[in-house]
């Protein structure tokens, strides 16, 4: 799959080995487009650079709606899982989030396996040096080492790597990665192109000897079982399953961190970049919540056969000597042995207000970007981007419209919408709480919202294809059998359910909506539904349950895709639309709202205003199909 | 005049209205509630889409005016299934997708869509500044906790730093705010008096010198007065400033039995209103026997027509319409025993559409309450609707105000 050529033609070039460009790489070549992923080191394709693990809560609704789109790292991450867990099983199906820790290596392999047997796509070692771009239109890739190819577009998925500079106490180096070149004749095109460049900062904790942990001393966590797999390809997980550990910081530790803050970087003044909220360092958390008496710290393996384990809950940039000294006041980990100190990473990011939502950039036709040059952390995010990114990167150079996902359908669609409108002022990371739809948008339908338009879009294989198909007729068929059967409550009190006794006879999906009825208790009244496999039951049993709230979404959800359906045109003149105030335009200027929808989501946007946006917009409809026709 | 557009509004007019009148003819009907019971007689005028101001099944109800009536009829009709307030500069928006009105119709529109919301941002900015303000602030600043511990449990339930009786807090959180809003609604009745007026019916036997004294006090000629009994067949209003105090003086149909059905319907309107009076003037003419039926400071017995004969015992005042004599002690007299009524605290919700809002956030914290632990995710949503419902008074929430309040409440992050 390597090409060592000096040079040649592509539809899509993706620079970035990361998660979103493999899933870009593989989603554009999926679509039909000659792709080459381009990246530093052929060996890291799919590393995880930061914690072991994939999914989690919002983050496992983006897994597996890559998934549903025949995307590549659900089922990577079902080979190289060694510990599965449904994230809140004990509540309702909506708030659900699948997490496996996995295998640094197994995931790895899995991805770089992928990527080899994906056809159309070509895997090319060297550094990105500069875009070729003529006429605001992406033109080709220059590499450092003077090789350049030309292509249709291109999808930049750079990660951490813009001028990269890592802290470890008073020590700095610019570095993409630990022991990674940073890449900067990248950071100096965008610069030269006008995007706007920000900073962020992120961090990891140092990473330990499992053979020197106390394992006998600790608390374990075992995953689930069985595993339940992330992609709906995978049948069951077959690797080895294992427990963590669980510690706690001790008073001591954050004395010590007290006393030593000065020389944190973060504390310092030495980093400028703002770091996400969800996930401080050991001092920041110690620093803002100094009356708690202990953190939680999770003791991750990062592999089968692979000693290093990963401390989650302690990433840190204080000086290599204080990381020493905090781990010998943790339970377990007196003796540990450190193999790399825990650092924190400062790099550039494009304000992503400067994209679509299709994440072409507006400056420059044909240019994409994906992952955490846009601001977001983590890999889901990541990936998910790359899918949409490689999708319409491939979409674009075949002359067809890139397509945009909304927030109504998809939480990829919630998260590129967040991006492009609002910006981001820390890391972006998922949760379920920036779905407003979130009863909807669930892991267990994420096929039903997005494969159909995977099938559409030509990105899904034809196995997938046909297991959906057969899926879908499976609980289409078991809705109307549950919406035709009806019982009354005396009936139903006959076979051990206790319904209310106003006589009323209520239909089996209603009463599957109660919280105090589940499936099996159907079955006690209907034998024959005893054959309905488990993962339709469940499926079907979560849309009864949130069916009355969904009923009463609807109407927010037609005005939301009726404000969604009305473009507004790149060339509006803003200055020309008498009646808004010049706080409004320059806030329409930042965010480059492409919808009405988005334009309403824009802090301070009065109903007013919103009108005159629609009136004009939909009057430069209307010229633009005259002159079409003229 | 109100104005209902969209799908549902053939099915509200034949509600409110009996049937759907011939399109564009002005059509006098009844205007009744959900139980049959006439709330106005009024003008309804059916305009079927598109060919209507906004493209959609259009409906005006014209009615007579009074705020009460109008305020009944906003409520019968939001009642409604699928009808709902609009929201401010909803009906050209809608008048604009629909592509009823040019460029050059938005345009001359500009100016008074940006009045209206210039008006509206100083109301808002008033009422921020002022008790509902600071009232609705507080309630979405309960409700944000309450979310804020729900999404905590929710996104963060599998980190050990967050813990304890998240839910349970959350829904008690949530039922405090209840107890507030609820007491705001407790409140509107009183608050939509000092905005609309207090109430003072002049009630007596036919003859008794009502109207006279009506208008002696309104200064001008409101109701029909003559010499011969029961000339009066209707309540007549006048709204008057007495000392500072907003009346709504009500002249009633003279109370006696009658055989005449039109002017028993008077009558029987006279008792209604005098009823829900904050304050009942009883006139007492020279040649009647002095009665007194109301003992709680509702009642101020008058004495009439003292040109005619002074008769000052067991009265409170005793006046002339044709002097003027004892006006101004009846008036002193009126406002003294009104701001006797008034309350201490003014009151939060005075407005219709407040109210409405405020009542939908308190039924969706009601169903929240009702709800099992085990699905925080529903809980989330009932408040997610009850802070839209209060968003309607105050501008608007966003996740990120809940993510905020998240990260600076609870220890987050491996």
């Amino acid at each position: 799959m390597s090409d060592t050529q000096a040079s040649g033609h592509y539809d899509v070039v993706v620079v970035g080995g990361g998660h979103a460009g493999a899933e870009a790489a593989a989603a554009a070549a999926r679509a039909g487009a000659r792709t080459a992923l381009v990246t530093q080191q052929l060996a890291t394709i799919g590393a995880m650079s930061c914690n072991p693990a994939i999914g989690g809560l919002g983050k496992g609704h983006l897994v597996r709606e890559i998934d549903a789109l025949d995307g590549i790292m659900a089922r990577c991450a079902d080979q190289g899982g060694i510990q599965f867990r449904m994230l809140n099983r004990r509540k309702g199906p909506a708030v659900r989030g699948p997490r496996a820790q996995a295998d640094r290596k197994l995931y790895r392999e899995a991805v770089q396996g992928a990527l080899a047997a994906q056809t159309g796509l070509t895997v090319i070692e060297g550094e990105a040096f500069d875009l070729e771009v003529i006429a605001d239109r992406v033109t080709g890739v220059a590499l450092a080492d003077g090789r350049r190819f030309d292509c249709g577009t291109v999808v930049l998925t750079t990660g951490t790597f813009l001028r990269g500079l890592i802290h470890i106490g008073e020590t700095r180096i610019p570095a993409g990665r630990v022991g990674e070149a940073p890449s900067l004749g990248l950071s100096a095109t965008l610069e030269r192109h006008g995007f706007p460049l920000g900073r962020l900062k992120t961090g990891t904790p140092p990473r330990l000897d499992g053979r020197t942990i106390d394992w006998a001393s600790l608390e374990m966590q075992s995953g689930d079982e069985p595993p339940e797999p992330f992609s709906m390809m995978t049948a069951a997980i077959t690797t080895p399953q294992i427990s963590c550990g669980v510690t706690r910081t001790t008073l001591a530790t954050h004395e010590l961190i007290r006393a030593n803050l000065h020389r944190a970087p973060m504390f310092s003044g030495q980093i400028e970049g703002r770091g996400p909220r969800y996930c401080p360092s050991i001092e920041d958390k110690v620093g803002r919540f100094g009356d708690r008496d202990g953190h939680q710290i999770f003791l991750e393996p990062e592999g089968l056969d692979d000693p290093t384990v990963y401390p989650n809950g302690i990433s840190t940039s204080l000086p290599e000597d204080v990381q020493l000294g905090l781990l010998k006041t943790i339970p377990g980990l007196e003796r540990a042995a450190m193999l790399r100190p825990g650092y924190a990473i400062e790099y550039d990011y494009v304000d992503p207000r400067a994209l679509r939502p299709t994440l072409e950039t507006r400056a420059i036709a044909g240019l994409f970007l994906a992952g955490q040059i846009n601001g977001t952390t983590g890999y889901e995010e990541a990936a998910a981007q790359g899918l949409l990114a490689g999708l319409n990167a491939a979409r674009r150079a075949g002359g067809a419209e890139p397509v945009a996902l909304d927030r109504t359908q998809s939480y990829i669609g919630v998260m590129v919408d967040d991006l492009v409108t609002r910006g981001v002022t820390e890391p972006y990371r998922m949760f379920t709480s920036r779905a407003e739809f979130r009863l909807s948008l669930r892991v267990d339908n994420a096929d039903e919202r997005l494969t159909p338009l995977g099938i559409a879009l030509g990105v899904v294989g034809s196995s997938r294809g046909e297991h959906f198909a057969r899926r879908q007729s499976e609980i289409v068929k078991l809705t109307e059998v549950l919406r035709e059967r009806s019982v009354s409550p005396s009936e139903a009190a006959a076979a051990g359910l206790e319904l209310n006794r106003d006589g009323i006879r209520r239909s089996a999906f209603q009463i599957l909506s109660y919280p105090t009825i589940d499936f099996a208790a159907l079955v006690r009244v209907w034998p024959d539904l005893a054959d309905v496999p488990q993962a339709v039951r469940e499926r079907v049993a979560a849309d009864a349950t949130y069916a009355v709230y969904l009923d009463r979404q609807a109407a927010e959800i037609a005005s939301y895709q009726r404000d969604q359906a009305l473009a507004l045109p790149d060339d509006l003149d803003l200055d020309g639309i008498s009646g808004l105030s010049n706080e409004l335009r320059s806030k329409l200027r930042a965010a480059w709202p492409d919808n009405l929808a988005q334009a309403g989501r824009i802090e301070g946007m009065t109903p007013a205003a919103l009108t005159l946006l629609a009136a004009h917009a939909r009057k430069h409809q209307a010229r633009a199909a005259a002159s079409a026709e003229a | 005049m109100l104005r209902i557009s969209g799908e549902r509004v053939r099915f509200a007019v034949e509600t409110v209205a009996g049937s759907v009148p011939q399109a564009r003819k002005a059509s006098y009907r009844p205007l009744r509630d959900a139980h049959g019971d006439v709330v106005d007689h009024g003008l309804v005028l059916f305009f079927p889409a598109p060919a209507s101001f906004t493209g959609e099944d259009v409906a005006e109800f014209h009615i007579h005016g009074s705020r009460a009536v109008l305020s009944r009829l906003l409520s019968v009709l939001t009642a409604l299934p699928g009808l709902r307030l609009a929201e401010a500069g909803e009906f050209t928006r809608r008048a604009f997708e629909a592509g009823k009105l040019d460029l050059a119709a938005v345009e001359g529109l500009a100016d008074l869509i940006d009045s209206e919301t210039e008006w509206q941002r100083r109301q808002a900015l008033r009422q921020m500044e002022g008790a509902l303000g600071r009232a609705a602030a507080a309630w979405r600043a309960g409700l944000i906790r309450a979310m804020t511990r729900l999404e905590a449990e929710i996104d963060f339930s599998d980190e050990g730093d967050v813990g304890g009786p998240l839910i349970a807090e959350a829904v008690a959180d949530a039922q405090a705010v209840a107890v507030s809003l609820r007491a705001a609604l407790g409140s509107f009745a009183a608050g939509e008096r000092v905005r609309e007026g207090f109430l003072v019916v002049l009630v007596g036997a036919p003859n008794a010198g009502k109207s006279s004294l009506l208008n002696a006090l309104a200064r001008r000629d409101v109701a029909i007065v003559s010499p011969a009994a029961g000339t009066t067949r209707d309540a007549i209003e006048v709204r008057l400033d007495l000392g500072g105090i907003p009346v709504v003086l009500v002249d009633t149909a003279g109370l006696r039995e009658s055989a005449d059905p039109v002017e028993a319907e008077g009558v029987r309107r006279a008792r209604e209103r005098a009823a829900s009076a904050d304050l009942v003037l009883r006139l007492q003419p020279p040649d009647s026997e002095p009665e007194r039926q109301d003992g709680d400071g509702r009642e101020i017995i008058v004495a009439t027509k003292i040109d005619l004969g002074a008769r000052a015992d067991a009265c409170d005042v005793a006046v002339s319409a044709v002097t003027g004599a004892g006006l101004p002690e009846l008036i002193a007299l009126i406002a003294a025993r009104l701001s006797d009524r008034q309350q201490a605290e003014p009151a939060l919700v005075t407005r219709e559409r407040q109210r409405l809002a405020v009542a939908d956030a308190v039924a969706a914290i009601e169903r929240a309450g009702a709800l099992p632990h085990a699905m925080p995710e529903l809980i989330a949503e009932e408040l997610r609707l009850a802070v839209r419902a209060l968003e309607r008074l105050i501008g608007k929430v966003d996740v990120e105000d809940v993510l905020d309040s998240l990260f600076s409440g609870f220890c987050i992050g491996k």
